[in-house]
């Protein structure tokens, strides 16, 4: 079973938890100034990388609160996981 | 305060626990329960509401005066419970206590039904559908939180020493986590 670290709770299943996607992505501050290219690359292209991977995580049937993760995406291993609007550790990866 | 719906129909008939059993599983009494929501800051600043403790650690239960609990489910959610027939009293004082302040303090009593599971095999039987560890080290007594029973959300409490677990779910999810508890539970009946 996987283990996924709440930043609230601690050490749960995983099937406790939603997944949520890329993390830290900003919405632009003004979206009228985009172009449709550009807000394109907002709402659909993600990084994808292979290997460590910021993404967000919502404790569902849990706290209910949202944070973010760092996992490898070649190992599934969570490196970090930290209180959504928190700083990314730096532990590579990333763009 | 809003006026009280009427009660329906119990959908568990409830029945009394009996922890010398290998396994027990009970259908509780109806109970008074409310959903507290109130910002971390301000619970860290009044520290209790109304007799219930509000700046324990997260996923812990606290006992109060007259059979009441609060239960921290998050940061800053609370489980308020109590007997049926200090609803209304409940949600008189913790207004009172919380006036001025943001919150939201909602009636889930009808929501709600509770189930007892206690015996020496009771760990085992919840483990059944549920992935929590519920060993003394990691769930020791005062242990509070939502979890996940087979398809049912759940509210898993163990208000103290003794080792019973109250699970408490949703009233149409009842019958769906009384069946599969007893379906686990005869596992163990003879044991």
């Amino acid at each position: 079973m996987l283990l996924v670290t709440c930043p609230h709770c601690g050490a749960r299943p995983e099937i406790e938890f939603r997944y949520g996607g890329e993390a830290h992505i900003a919405r632009p501050a003004d979206p009228s100034a985009l172009d449709d290219r550009q807000w394109a690359e907002f709402l659909y292209f993600r990084s994808n990388p292979k290997g460590v991977y910021a993404e967000r995580w919502n404790h569902a049937h849990g706290c209910g609160r949202w944070f973010n993760a760092l996992r490898d995406t070649a190992s599934d291993a969570f490196l970090a996981t930290y209180p959504a609007g928190q700083q990314r550790p730096d532990l590579g990866g990333g763009r | 305060m809003a006026e009280q719906a009427a009660r329906r129909t119990p959908i568990l008939a409830p029945s009394a626990a009996r922890p010398e059993a290998a396994i027990s599983i009970a259908p509780m009494v109806p109970a008074a329960r409310f959903a507290l929501r109130l910002p971390e800051a301000a619970a860290k600043a009044i520290g209790s509401a109304a007799g219930f403790r509000l700046d324990m650690a997260i996923n812990r239960s606290a006992a109060a005066r007259d059979g009441r609990l609060a239960a921290r489910l998050g940061p800053d959610e609370w489980l308020l419970h109590g007997p049926e027939t200090a609803s209304e009293a409940i949600a008189r004082d913790v207004e009172a206590a919380l006036a001025g302040r943001h919150f939201a303090l909602v009636d889930i009593g009808h929501r709600n039904v509770a189930i007892a599971v206690a015996g020496a095999h009771a760990r085992a039987v919840i483990n059944g559908g549920c992935p929590l560890d519920l060993d003394d080290d990691a769930f020791p007594p005062g242990s509070a939180t939502r979890t996940l029973l087979g398809k049912a959300e759940i509210v898993l409490l163990r208000p103290d020493e003794a080792p019973v677990f109250r699970i408490e779910c949703w009233r149409s999810f009842a019958p769906y986590v009384l069946g599969l508890l007893e379906e686990v539970g005869r596992e163990f009946a003879g044991a």
